[in-house]
Protein backbone atom coordinates (compact mmCIF):
# COMPACT_ATOMS: atom_id res chain seq x y z
CA UNK A 1 0.00 0.00 0.00
CA UNK A 2 1.24 3.48 -0.78
CA UNK A 3 2.04 5.66 2.15
CA UNK A 4 -0.68 7.83 3.53
CA UNK A 5 -0.10 11.54 3.74
CA UNK A 6 -0.31 12.72 7.32
CA UNK A 7 -0.99 16.19 6.14
CA UNK A 8 -4.10 15.19 4.25
CA UNK A 9 -5.34 13.02 7.12
CA UNK A 10 -4.88 16.00 9.41
CA UNK A 11 -6.71 18.31 6.99
CA UNK A 12 -9.75 16.01 6.95
CA UNK A 13 -9.56 15.57 10.71
CA UNK A 14 -9.45 19.31 11.42
CA UNK A 15 -12.20 20.09 8.96
CA UNK A 16 -14.52 17.38 10.31
CA UNK A 17 -13.94 18.34 13.93
CA UNK A 18 -14.89 21.89 13.05
CA UNK A 19 -17.96 20.68 11.21
CA UNK A 20 -19.08 18.51 14.15
CA UNK A 21 -18.57 21.35 16.59
CA UNK A 22 -20.71 23.71 14.56
CA UNK A 23 -23.43 21.21 13.70
CA UNK A 24 -26.16 21.66 16.28
CA UNK A 25 -27.86 18.30 15.81
CA UNK A 26 -24.56 16.52 16.42
CA UNK A 27 -23.50 18.51 19.47
CA UNK A 28 -26.94 18.07 21.00
CA UNK A 29 -26.81 14.32 20.39
CA UNK A 30 -23.30 14.16 21.82
CA UNK A 31 -24.62 15.88 24.93
CA UNK A 32 -27.80 13.89 25.42
CA UNK A 33 -26.38 10.38 25.22
CA UNK A 34 -23.84 10.89 28.06
CA UNK A 35 -26.54 12.46 30.21
CA UNK A 36 -28.85 9.50 29.64
CA UNK A 37 -26.08 7.07 30.50
CA UNK A 38 -24.80 8.80 33.60
CA UNK A 39 -27.94 10.15 35.27
CA UNK A 40 -29.49 6.82 36.16
CA UNK A 41 -26.33 5.29 37.73
CA UNK A 42 -25.60 8.60 39.41
CA UNK A 43 -29.02 8.72 41.05
CA UNK A 44 -28.80 5.06 42.07
CA UNK A 45 -25.40 5.51 43.66
CA UNK A 46 -26.04 8.85 45.32
CA UNK A 47 -29.32 7.74 46.92
CA UNK A 48 -27.80 4.55 48.25
CA UNK A 49 -27.31 4.38 52.02
CA UNK A 50 -24.04 3.11 53.48
CA UNK A 51 -25.64 -0.05 54.76
CA UNK A 52 -26.95 -0.94 51.31
CA UNK A 53 -23.56 -0.59 49.64
CA UNK A 54 -22.87 -4.30 49.93
CA UNK A 55 -25.56 -4.83 47.31
CA UNK A 56 -23.18 -3.28 44.81
CA UNK A 57 -20.59 -5.96 45.37
CA UNK A 58 -21.94 -8.00 42.48
CA UNK A 59 -22.54 -5.10 40.13
CA UNK A 60 -20.13 -2.96 38.17
CA UNK A 61 -21.85 0.38 38.11
CA UNK A 62 -18.95 2.08 36.39
CA UNK A 63 -19.13 -0.23 33.41
CA UNK A 64 -22.59 1.03 32.49
CA UNK A 65 -20.93 4.15 31.36
CA UNK A 66 -19.07 2.32 28.62
CA UNK A 67 -22.34 2.81 26.77
CA UNK A 68 -21.16 6.35 26.13
CA UNK A 69 -18.14 5.44 23.97
CA UNK A 70 -20.25 2.79 22.27
CA UNK A 71 -23.00 5.18 21.18
CA UNK A 72 -21.65 8.74 20.96
CA UNK A 73 -19.11 8.09 18.18
CA UNK A 74 -21.70 6.09 16.23
CA UNK A 75 -23.85 9.19 16.00
CA UNK A 76 -20.98 11.28 14.66
CA UNK A 77 -19.40 8.69 12.40
CA UNK A 78 -22.74 7.79 10.86
CA UNK A 79 -23.07 11.42 9.81
CA UNK A 80 -19.59 11.83 8.46
CA UNK A 81 -19.93 10.44 4.92
CA UNK A 82 -23.61 10.56 4.07
CA UNK A 83 -23.77 14.01 5.70
CA UNK A 84 -21.15 15.35 3.32
CA UNK A 85 -22.86 13.65 0.46
CA UNK A 86 -26.19 15.25 1.27
CA UNK A 87 -24.74 18.73 1.48
CA UNK A 88 -22.78 18.20 -1.73
CA UNK A 89 -19.33 18.69 -0.24
CA UNK A 90 -18.08 15.17 -0.93
CA UNK A 91 -17.57 15.68 -4.66
CA UNK A 92 -15.10 18.58 -4.35
CA UNK A 93 -13.12 16.67 -1.72
CA UNK A 94 -12.92 13.62 -3.97
CA UNK A 95 -11.55 15.73 -6.84
CA UNK A 96 -8.43 16.45 -4.76
CA UNK A 97 -5.54 13.98 -4.56
CA UNK A 98 -6.83 12.68 -1.22
CA UNK A 99 -6.73 8.88 -1.05
CA UNK A 100 -9.64 6.87 0.17
CA UNK A 101 -7.82 5.67 3.29
CA UNK A 102 -6.61 9.17 4.15
CA UNK A 103 -10.17 10.42 3.97
CA UNK A 104 -11.56 7.56 6.05
CA UNK A 105 -8.79 7.70 8.63
CA UNK A 106 -9.17 11.47 9.07
CA UNK A 107 -12.91 11.07 9.48
CA UNK A 108 -12.59 8.19 11.94
CA UNK A 109 -10.13 10.15 14.08
CA UNK A 110 -12.40 13.17 14.01
CA UNK A 111 -15.20 11.01 15.43
CA UNK A 112 -12.89 9.23 17.89
CA UNK A 113 -11.23 12.17 19.61
CA UNK A 114 -14.33 14.09 20.78
CA UNK A 115 -16.18 10.90 21.70
CA UNK A 116 -13.36 9.59 23.84
CA UNK A 117 -12.91 13.03 25.37
CA UNK A 118 -16.62 13.23 26.24
CA UNK A 119 -16.60 9.70 27.67
CA UNK A 120 -13.59 10.37 29.90
CA UNK A 121 -15.00 13.71 30.97
CA UNK A 122 -18.35 12.29 31.99
CA UNK A 123 -16.60 9.44 33.72
CA UNK A 124 -14.41 11.85 35.69
CA UNK A 125 -17.46 13.88 36.59
CA UNK A 126 -19.23 10.74 37.81
CA UNK A 127 -16.26 9.70 39.96
CA UNK A 128 -16.02 13.16 41.46
CA UNK A 129 -19.73 13.17 42.32
CA UNK A 130 -19.48 9.75 43.96
CA UNK A 131 -16.42 10.74 45.99
CA UNK A 132 -18.00 13.99 47.12
CA UNK A 133 -21.66 13.23 47.58
CA UNK A 134 -22.23 9.48 48.03
CA UNK A 135 -22.69 7.91 51.46
CA UNK A 136 -19.36 7.03 53.13
CA UNK A 137 -19.00 3.34 52.29
CA UNK A 138 -20.59 3.61 48.85
CA UNK A 139 -17.63 5.20 47.08
CA UNK A 140 -15.16 2.37 47.77
CA UNK A 141 -17.83 -0.16 46.75
CA UNK A 142 -18.38 1.58 43.42
CA UNK A 143 -14.90 2.71 42.55
CA UNK A 144 -12.75 -0.36 42.12
CA UNK A 145 -9.35 -0.43 40.44
CA UNK A 146 -10.15 -3.16 37.87
CA UNK A 147 -13.31 -1.32 36.82
CA UNK A 148 -11.35 1.91 36.45
CA UNK A 149 -8.78 0.21 34.29
CA UNK A 150 -11.48 -1.45 32.22
CA UNK A 151 -13.08 1.92 31.71
CA UNK A 152 -9.84 3.49 30.50
CA UNK A 153 -8.94 0.65 28.16
CA UNK A 154 -12.33 -0.15 26.72
CA UNK A 155 -13.45 3.40 26.05
CA UNK A 156 -11.24 3.87 22.95
CA UNK A 157 -11.64 0.24 21.85
CA UNK A 158 -15.42 0.39 21.92
CA UNK A 159 -15.45 3.82 20.32
CA UNK A 160 -13.19 2.57 17.53
CA UNK A 161 -15.41 -0.33 16.63
CA UNK A 162 -18.56 1.80 16.79
CA UNK A 163 -16.95 4.26 14.43
CA UNK A 164 -16.03 1.70 11.79
CA UNK A 165 -19.47 0.11 11.98
CA UNK A 166 -21.14 3.51 11.70
CA UNK A 167 -18.93 4.57 8.79
CA UNK A 168 -19.70 1.33 7.04
CA UNK A 169 -23.35 2.27 7.30
CA UNK A 170 -22.63 5.86 6.34
CA UNK A 171 -20.96 4.90 3.06
CA UNK A 172 -24.04 2.92 2.03
CA UNK A 173 -26.83 5.11 3.39
CA UNK A 174 -28.72 7.80 1.50
CA UNK A 175 -29.97 9.74 4.47
CA UNK A 176 -28.29 11.06 7.62
CA UNK A 177 -31.08 10.18 10.04
CA UNK A 178 -31.44 6.65 8.75
CA UNK A 179 -27.67 6.18 8.95
CA UNK A 180 -27.61 7.40 12.54
CA UNK A 181 -30.47 5.17 13.58
CA UNK A 182 -28.89 2.14 11.93
CA UNK A 183 -25.56 2.95 13.57
CA UNK A 184 -27.26 3.06 16.97
CA UNK A 185 -28.76 -0.34 16.27
CA UNK A 186 -25.33 -1.60 15.20
CA UNK A 187 -23.90 -0.46 18.55
CA UNK A 188 -26.54 -2.34 20.53
CA UNK A 189 -24.63 -5.64 20.65
CA UNK A 190 -21.73 -3.81 22.34
CA UNK A 191 -24.13 -2.14 24.77
CA UNK A 192 -25.81 -5.47 25.51
CA UNK A 193 -22.48 -7.09 26.38
CA UNK A 194 -21.59 -4.12 28.57
CA UNK A 195 -24.87 -4.38 30.47
CA UNK A 196 -24.52 -8.12 30.93
CA UNK A 197 -21.06 -7.65 32.38
CA UNK A 198 -22.16 -4.75 34.56
CA UNK A 199 -24.99 -6.90 35.97
CA UNK A 200 -22.55 -9.73 36.43
CA UNK A 201 -24.44 -12.07 34.08
CA UNK A 202 -21.15 -12.35 32.32
CA UNK A 203 -18.47 -12.56 35.02
CA UNK A 204 -16.20 -9.53 34.92
CA UNK A 205 -13.05 -11.58 35.06
CA UNK A 206 -9.65 -10.97 33.55
CA UNK A 207 -10.47 -13.61 30.97
CA UNK A 208 -13.63 -11.80 29.92
CA UNK A 209 -11.68 -8.58 29.60
CA UNK A 210 -8.92 -10.23 27.61
CA UNK A 211 -11.36 -11.89 25.22
CA UNK A 212 -13.35 -8.69 24.75
CA UNK A 213 -10.21 -6.63 24.20
CA UNK A 214 -8.84 -9.13 21.69
CA UNK A 215 -12.14 -9.18 19.81
CA UNK A 216 -12.35 -5.38 19.70
CA UNK A 217 -8.72 -5.04 18.63
CA UNK A 218 -9.36 -7.43 15.79
CA UNK A 219 -12.52 -5.59 14.73
CA UNK A 220 -10.65 -2.29 14.84
CA UNK A 221 -7.88 -3.74 12.72
CA UNK A 222 -10.20 -4.87 9.96
CA UNK A 223 -12.48 -1.84 10.35
CA UNK A 224 -10.60 0.49 8.04
CA UNK A 225 -10.20 -2.20 5.40
CA UNK A 226 -13.88 -3.04 5.60
CA UNK A 227 -15.02 0.56 5.20
CA UNK A 228 -12.41 1.14 2.52
CA UNK A 229 -13.77 -1.81 0.56
CA UNK A 230 -17.33 -0.51 0.65
CA UNK A 231 -16.32 3.06 -0.18
CA UNK A 232 -17.35 3.36 -3.80
CA UNK A 233 -16.44 6.74 -5.23
CA UNK A 234 -18.74 6.39 -8.16
CA UNK A 235 -21.78 5.39 -6.16
CA UNK A 236 -21.15 8.14 -3.63
CA UNK A 237 -20.94 10.74 -6.38
CA UNK A 238 -23.72 9.67 -8.68
CA UNK A 239 -25.98 8.12 -6.05
CA UNK A 240 -26.61 4.90 -7.93
CA UNK A 241 -25.05 1.53 -8.25
CA UNK B 1 -5.98 16.40 -22.89
CA UNK B 2 -7.74 14.02 -25.20
CA UNK B 3 -10.60 11.56 -25.23
CA UNK B 4 -10.86 8.63 -27.60
CA UNK B 5 -14.24 6.98 -28.16
CA UNK B 6 -15.09 7.59 -24.51
CA UNK B 7 -18.49 6.35 -23.29
CA UNK B 8 -20.32 6.07 -20.02
CA UNK B 9 -23.39 3.97 -19.33
CA UNK B 10 -25.35 3.78 -16.11
CA UNK B 11 -26.91 0.36 -16.35
CA UNK B 12 -28.78 0.50 -19.64
CA UNK B 13 -28.83 4.26 -19.73
CA UNK B 14 -26.26 6.02 -21.87
CA UNK B 15 -24.93 9.25 -20.34
CA UNK B 16 -22.53 10.02 -23.20
CA UNK B 17 -21.33 7.90 -26.04
CA UNK B 18 -18.34 7.69 -28.35
CA UNK B 19 -16.87 11.06 -27.43
CA UNK B 20 -13.60 11.90 -29.15
CA UNK B 21 -11.76 15.21 -28.95
CA UNK B 22 -8.46 16.84 -28.19
CA UNK B 23 -7.77 19.94 -26.18
CA UNK B 24 -4.50 21.77 -26.63
CA UNK B 25 -2.45 23.39 -23.90
CA UNK B 26 -3.78 26.79 -22.96
CA UNK B 27 -6.97 26.31 -24.90
CA UNK B 28 -10.43 27.13 -23.61
CA UNK B 29 -12.57 24.25 -24.78
CA UNK B 30 -16.32 24.54 -24.51
CA UNK B 31 -18.66 21.62 -24.07
CA UNK B 32 -22.05 22.84 -25.12
CA UNK B 33 -25.24 20.88 -24.79
CA UNK B 34 -28.75 20.95 -23.40
CA UNK B 35 -29.58 19.60 -19.94
CA UNK B 36 -29.02 15.87 -19.68
CA UNK B 37 -26.60 15.87 -22.61
CA UNK B 38 -23.89 14.19 -20.52
CA UNK B 39 -21.69 17.21 -19.77
CA UNK B 40 -21.40 16.66 -16.03
CA UNK B 41 -20.84 12.96 -16.49
CA UNK B 42 -18.03 13.70 -18.96
CA UNK B 43 -16.38 16.08 -16.50
CA UNK B 44 -16.65 13.48 -13.74
CA UNK B 45 -15.15 10.80 -15.96
CA UNK B 46 -12.23 13.00 -17.02
CA UNK B 47 -11.84 14.16 -13.41
CA UNK B 48 -11.38 10.51 -12.31
CA UNK B 49 -14.53 10.52 -10.17
CA UNK B 50 -16.29 7.88 -12.18
CA UNK B 51 -14.84 5.25 -14.48
CA UNK B 52 -15.76 5.42 -18.16
CA UNK B 53 -17.51 2.33 -19.51
CA UNK B 54 -15.35 2.20 -22.61
CA UNK B 55 -12.84 4.18 -24.58
CA UNK B 56 -9.70 5.87 -23.34
CA UNK B 57 -8.52 9.33 -22.45
CA UNK B 58 -5.48 11.33 -21.45
CA UNK B 59 -5.80 14.06 -18.85
CA UNK B 60 -2.97 16.54 -18.24
CA UNK B 61 -0.75 14.18 -20.23
CA UNK B 62 -1.53 11.14 -18.06
CA UNK B 63 -3.54 8.12 -19.16
CA UNK B 64 -6.94 7.97 -17.53
CA UNK B 65 -6.53 4.72 -15.60
CA UNK B 66 -7.65 3.91 -12.06
CA UNK B 67 -4.07 3.65 -10.78
CA UNK B 68 -3.27 7.16 -12.06
CA UNK B 69 -6.15 8.78 -10.21
CA UNK B 70 -4.09 10.53 -7.55
CA UNK B 71 -1.49 11.73 -10.06
CA UNK B 72 -4.16 13.16 -12.36
CA UNK B 73 -6.07 14.82 -9.53
CA UNK B 74 -2.88 16.48 -8.40
CA UNK B 75 -2.62 18.27 -11.76
CA UNK B 76 -6.21 19.20 -12.40
CA UNK B 77 -8.98 20.85 -10.53
CA UNK B 78 -12.70 20.65 -10.92
CA UNK B 79 -15.27 23.23 -10.11
CA UNK B 80 -18.42 21.12 -9.91
CA UNK B 81 -21.89 22.19 -10.91
CA UNK B 82 -22.79 23.09 -7.33
CA UNK B 83 -20.02 24.77 -5.32
CA UNK B 84 -20.12 22.23 -2.46
CA UNK B 85 -18.69 24.55 0.18
CA UNK B 86 -18.75 23.84 3.88
CA UNK B 87 -21.39 26.39 4.77
CA UNK B 88 -20.57 26.39 8.48
CA UNK B 89 -16.94 27.22 7.69
CA UNK B 90 -15.53 30.55 6.70
CA UNK B 91 -14.20 31.18 3.21
CA UNK B 92 -10.61 30.92 4.42
CA UNK B 93 -11.31 27.72 6.36
CA UNK B 94 -12.77 26.16 3.24
CA UNK B 95 -9.77 27.11 1.16
CA UNK B 96 -7.20 26.15 3.79
CA UNK B 97 -8.60 22.65 4.00
CA UNK B 98 -8.19 22.20 0.26
CA UNK B 99 -4.74 23.76 0.24
CA UNK B 100 -3.75 21.07 2.74
CA UNK B 101 -5.38 18.33 0.68
CA UNK B 102 -3.27 19.49 -2.28
CA UNK B 103 -0.24 19.59 0.03
CA UNK B 104 0.62 23.05 -1.17
CA UNK B 105 3.74 24.63 0.23
CA UNK B 106 3.05 27.97 1.89
CA UNK B 107 -0.70 27.40 1.96
CA UNK B 108 -1.58 30.68 3.67
CA UNK B 109 0.08 32.60 0.89
CA UNK B 110 -1.72 30.62 -1.81
CA UNK B 111 -5.09 31.00 -0.17
CA UNK B 112 -4.56 34.72 -0.03
CA UNK B 113 -3.61 34.87 -3.71
CA UNK B 114 -6.56 32.73 -4.75
CA UNK B 115 -8.91 34.99 -2.82
CA UNK B 116 -7.38 38.05 -4.41
CA UNK B 117 -7.76 36.46 -7.85
CA UNK B 118 -11.53 36.24 -7.40
CA UNK B 119 -11.80 39.57 -5.55
CA UNK B 120 -12.97 38.05 -2.32
CA UNK B 121 -10.26 39.13 0.10
CA UNK B 122 -12.69 41.25 2.08
CA UNK B 123 -15.08 38.34 2.67
CA UNK B 124 -12.35 35.93 3.74
CA UNK B 125 -13.66 35.42 7.26
CA UNK B 126 -17.37 35.29 6.50
CA UNK B 127 -19.12 31.96 6.87
CA UNK B 128 -19.86 30.56 3.41
CA UNK B 129 -23.47 30.07 4.43
CA UNK B 130 -23.90 33.83 4.51
CA UNK B 131 -22.65 34.39 0.95
CA UNK B 132 -24.81 34.89 -2.13
CA UNK B 133 -24.84 32.30 -4.86
CA UNK B 134 -22.51 34.34 -7.03
CA UNK B 135 -19.99 34.76 -4.24
CA UNK B 136 -20.13 31.06 -3.43
CA UNK B 137 -19.35 30.33 -7.06
CA UNK B 138 -16.33 32.61 -6.77
CA UNK B 139 -15.15 30.80 -3.64
CA UNK B 140 -15.45 27.53 -5.55
CA UNK B 141 -13.39 29.06 -8.36
CA UNK B 142 -10.75 30.23 -5.87
CA UNK B 143 -10.66 26.72 -4.47
CA UNK B 144 -10.09 25.34 -7.96
CA UNK B 145 -7.14 27.71 -8.46
CA UNK B 146 -5.28 26.68 -5.31
CA UNK B 147 -3.21 23.92 -6.88
CA UNK B 148 -2.34 25.90 -10.00
CA UNK B 149 -4.00 23.26 -12.19
CA UNK B 150 -2.75 22.26 -15.62
CA UNK B 151 -6.34 21.60 -16.61
CA UNK B 152 -9.25 23.36 -15.01
CA UNK B 153 -12.73 21.87 -15.36
CA UNK B 154 -15.60 24.29 -14.95
CA UNK B 155 -19.01 22.64 -14.94
CA UNK B 156 -21.65 25.23 -15.77
CA UNK B 157 -19.82 27.95 -13.83
CA UNK B 158 -22.57 30.52 -14.27
CA UNK B 159 -25.71 28.43 -14.08
CA UNK B 160 -28.24 30.06 -11.81
CA UNK B 161 -26.33 33.33 -11.53
CA UNK B 162 -27.82 36.70 -12.29
CA UNK B 163 -26.35 38.53 -15.31
CA UNK B 164 -24.04 40.70 -13.23
CA UNK B 165 -22.61 37.79 -11.25
CA UNK B 166 -22.32 35.77 -14.46
CA UNK B 167 -20.39 38.58 -16.09
CA UNK B 168 -17.98 38.70 -13.19
CA UNK B 169 -17.35 34.99 -13.53
CA UNK B 170 -16.84 35.46 -17.28
CA UNK B 171 -14.25 38.10 -16.61
CA UNK B 172 -12.45 35.84 -14.17
CA UNK B 173 -12.39 33.06 -16.75
CA UNK B 174 -11.11 35.50 -19.36
CA UNK B 175 -8.31 36.37 -16.96
CA UNK B 176 -7.38 32.70 -16.57
CA UNK B 177 -7.41 32.26 -20.30
CA UNK B 178 -4.96 35.11 -20.73
CA UNK B 179 -2.71 33.43 -18.18
CA UNK B 180 -2.65 30.32 -20.35
CA UNK B 181 -4.63 27.92 -18.17
CA UNK B 182 -6.18 25.04 -20.11
CA UNK B 183 -9.88 25.18 -19.43
CA UNK B 184 -12.61 22.64 -20.09
CA UNK B 185 -15.86 24.49 -19.70
CA UNK B 186 -19.34 23.05 -19.93
CA UNK B 187 -22.37 25.18 -20.48
CA UNK B 188 -25.82 25.09 -21.93
CA UNK B 189 -25.55 28.79 -22.73
CA UNK B 190 -24.52 29.62 -26.23
CA UNK B 191 -23.38 33.16 -25.73
CA UNK B 192 -21.16 31.93 -22.94
CA UNK B 193 -19.50 29.35 -25.17
CA UNK B 194 -19.20 31.88 -27.98
CA UNK B 195 -17.73 34.52 -25.74
CA UNK B 196 -15.25 32.42 -23.74
CA UNK B 197 -14.17 29.49 -25.84
CA UNK B 198 -11.53 29.01 -28.48
CA UNK B 199 -13.27 25.89 -29.64
CA UNK B 200 -16.64 24.40 -28.92
CA UNK B 201 -17.95 20.86 -29.01
CA UNK B 202 -21.66 20.39 -29.24
CA UNK B 203 -22.78 17.40 -27.25
CA UNK B 204 -26.09 15.67 -27.04
CA UNK B 205 -25.13 12.26 -25.71
CA UNK B 206 -22.85 11.96 -28.74
CA UNK B 207 -20.63 14.72 -30.08
CA UNK B 208 -22.36 16.56 -32.88
CA UNK B 209 -19.63 18.88 -33.99
CA UNK B 210 -16.35 20.38 -32.88
CA UNK B 211 -14.72 23.54 -34.05
CA UNK B 212 -14.16 27.23 -33.56
CA UNK B 213 -17.45 29.05 -33.12
CA UNK B 214 -16.95 30.67 -36.57
CA UNK B 215 -16.21 27.39 -38.29
CA UNK B 216 -19.23 25.72 -36.82
CA UNK B 217 -21.37 28.38 -38.39
CA UNK B 218 -19.68 28.04 -41.75
CA UNK B 219 -19.98 24.31 -41.78
CA UNK B 220 -23.63 24.23 -40.97
CA UNK B 221 -24.98 27.06 -43.01
CA UNK B 222 -24.35 28.19 -46.52
CA UNK B 223 -23.06 31.72 -46.37
CA UNK B 224 -25.40 34.37 -47.62
CA UNK B 225 -25.01 37.87 -48.94
CA UNK B 226 -27.85 40.21 -48.24
CA UNK B 227 -28.28 42.79 -50.99
CA UNK B 228 -30.56 45.82 -50.83
CA UNK B 229 -31.26 48.12 -53.79
CA UNK B 230 -33.51 51.18 -54.00
CA UNK B 231 -35.85 49.88 -56.74
CA UNK B 232 -36.66 46.20 -57.36
CA UNK B 233 -34.59 44.73 -60.16
CA UNK B 234 -36.44 44.04 -63.40
CA UNK B 235 -34.63 40.82 -64.13
CA UNK B 236 -32.81 39.68 -61.00
CA UNK B 237 -32.09 36.28 -62.49
CA UNK B 238 -30.09 37.82 -65.28
CA UNK B 239 -28.12 39.92 -62.78
CA UNK B 240 -27.24 37.20 -60.30
CA UNK B 241 -27.13 33.96 -62.28
CA UNK B 242 -23.64 32.87 -63.21
CA UNK B 243 -21.80 35.34 -61.01
CA UNK B 244 -18.58 33.87 -59.66
CA UNK B 245 -19.00 32.45 -56.14
CA UNK B 246 -22.80 32.74 -56.23
CA UNK B 247 -24.81 29.51 -56.05
CA UNK B 248 -28.32 30.89 -56.10
CA UNK B 249 -30.60 33.70 -55.02
CA UNK B 250 -34.02 34.42 -53.59
CA UNK B 251 -36.15 37.46 -53.02
CA UNK B 252 -36.07 38.99 -49.54
CA UNK B 253 -38.74 41.68 -49.56
CA UNK B 254 -39.02 44.43 -52.24
CA UNK B 255 -35.56 45.43 -53.34
CA UNK B 256 -33.97 42.79 -51.10
CA UNK B 257 -32.15 39.70 -52.31
CA UNK B 258 -30.39 36.91 -50.51
CA UNK B 259 -27.58 35.27 -52.43
CA UNK B 260 -26.32 31.85 -51.48
CA UNK B 261 -22.56 32.09 -51.90
CA UNK B 262 -19.66 29.69 -51.69
CA UNK B 263 -17.01 32.39 -51.44
CA UNK B 264 -17.90 35.83 -50.15
CA UNK B 265 -14.66 37.42 -51.30
CA UNK B 266 -15.43 36.48 -54.87
CA UNK B 267 -19.18 36.97 -54.83
CA UNK B 268 -19.48 40.35 -53.13
CA UNK B 269 -17.43 42.43 -55.61
CA UNK B 270 -18.94 40.58 -58.57
CA UNK B 271 -22.46 41.25 -57.34
CA UNK B 272 -21.73 44.93 -56.81
CA UNK B 273 -20.26 45.24 -60.31
CA UNK B 274 -23.24 43.48 -61.88
CA UNK B 275 -25.71 45.65 -59.99
CA UNK B 276 -23.94 48.85 -60.93
CA UNK B 277 -23.82 47.68 -64.55
CA UNK B 278 -27.63 47.36 -64.63
CA UNK B 279 -27.93 50.86 -63.17
CA UNK B 280 -29.35 49.77 -59.83
CA UNK B 281 -28.80 51.99 -56.76
CA UNK B 282 -27.14 49.74 -54.18
CA UNK B 283 -28.19 50.63 -50.65
CA UNK B 284 -26.28 47.95 -48.81
CA UNK B 285 -24.57 44.65 -49.24
CA UNK B 286 -23.63 42.58 -46.25
CA UNK B 287 -22.78 39.08 -45.17
CA UNK B 288 -25.61 37.58 -43.15
CA UNK B 289 -24.23 36.21 -39.88
CA UNK B 290 -25.59 33.21 -38.05
CA UNK B 291 -25.14 33.12 -34.36
CA UNK B 292 -23.98 29.99 -32.68
CA UNK B 293 -27.53 29.69 -31.49
CA UNK B 294 -28.64 28.94 -35.01
CA UNK B 295 -26.03 26.22 -35.25
CA UNK B 296 -27.08 24.81 -31.96
CA UNK B 297 -30.78 24.85 -32.62
CA UNK B 298 -30.26 23.35 -36.03
CA UNK B 299 -28.28 20.47 -34.50
CA UNK B 300 -30.75 19.84 -31.74
CA UNK B 301 -33.58 20.09 -34.27
CA UNK B 302 -31.97 17.60 -36.62
CA UNK B 303 -31.76 15.27 -33.71
CA UNK B 304 -35.41 15.67 -32.83
CA UNK B 305 -36.28 14.87 -36.43
CA UNK B 306 -33.95 11.87 -36.43
CA UNK B 307 -35.68 10.35 -33.38
N1 LIG C 1 -26.14 8.12 -11.63
C1 LIG C 1 -26.86 8.06 -12.75
N2 LIG C 1 -27.63 7.01 -13.02
C2 LIG C 1 -28.34 6.95 -14.14
N3 LIG C 1 -28.36 7.89 -15.09
C3 LIG C 1 -27.60 8.98 -14.89
C4 LIG C 1 -26.80 9.13 -13.72
N4 LIG C 1 -26.16 10.31 -13.79
C5 LIG C 1 -26.53 10.86 -14.94
N5 LIG C 1 -27.40 10.07 -15.61
C6 LIG C 1 -28.01 10.34 -16.92
O1 LIG C 1 -26.99 10.67 -17.81
C7 LIG C 1 -27.41 11.72 -18.66
C8 LIG C 1 -26.42 12.85 -18.61
O2 LIG C 1 -26.44 13.51 -17.37
P1 LIG C 1 -25.50 14.73 -17.05
O3 LIG C 1 -24.11 14.33 -17.34
O4 LIG C 1 -25.78 15.16 -15.66
O5 LIG C 1 -25.98 15.82 -18.07
P2 LIG C 1 -25.69 17.38 -18.14
O6 LIG C 1 -24.63 17.70 -17.14
O7 LIG C 1 -25.26 17.62 -19.54
O8 LIG C 1 -26.98 18.07 -17.84
C9 LIG C 1 -28.79 12.12 -18.20
O9 LIG C 1 -29.72 11.56 -19.08
C10 LIG C 1 -28.93 11.52 -16.84
O10 LIG C 1 -30.25 11.15 -16.59
MG1 LIG D 1 -24.69 19.04 -15.69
Amino acid sequence: MTRLSRRRVRAIFTKDLREFRRNRSLTVGMGIIPILFSIQPLITVLTLSSSASSALRHEHVLLYMLGIPALVPALVAAYSIVGERQQGTLEPVLTTPVRRDELLLGKALAALVPSVAVAYLVFGFFLACVELFAAPSVAPAVIRVPDLLAQLVFTPLLAGWSIWAAMLISTRANDVRVAQQLAMVASLPSVAVIVLVALNFIPASLVTAAVAAAALLLLNRIGLRLVSATFDRERLITGSK
Amino acid sequence: MSADHLSKRFGGRIAFDDVTFEVGRGEVFGFLGPNGAGKTTTVRALGTLIAPSSGSATVAGIALEPENGVEIRRRISVMPESPGLYLRHSVVENLECFAELYEISEPADRVERALAAVNLADRAHDACGTLSKGLRQRVALARALLNDPEVLFLDEPTSGLDPVAAREVHELIDGLRRRGVTIFLTTHRLEEAERLCDRVAILNTTLRMIGRPDDLRDRLFTKTLSVKVRDPLAEPDRVFAGLPGVDGWRQDGPGGYLLGVSDTNLAAPAAVRALVATGADVLSISEARHSLEDVYLKLIDDEAVGR
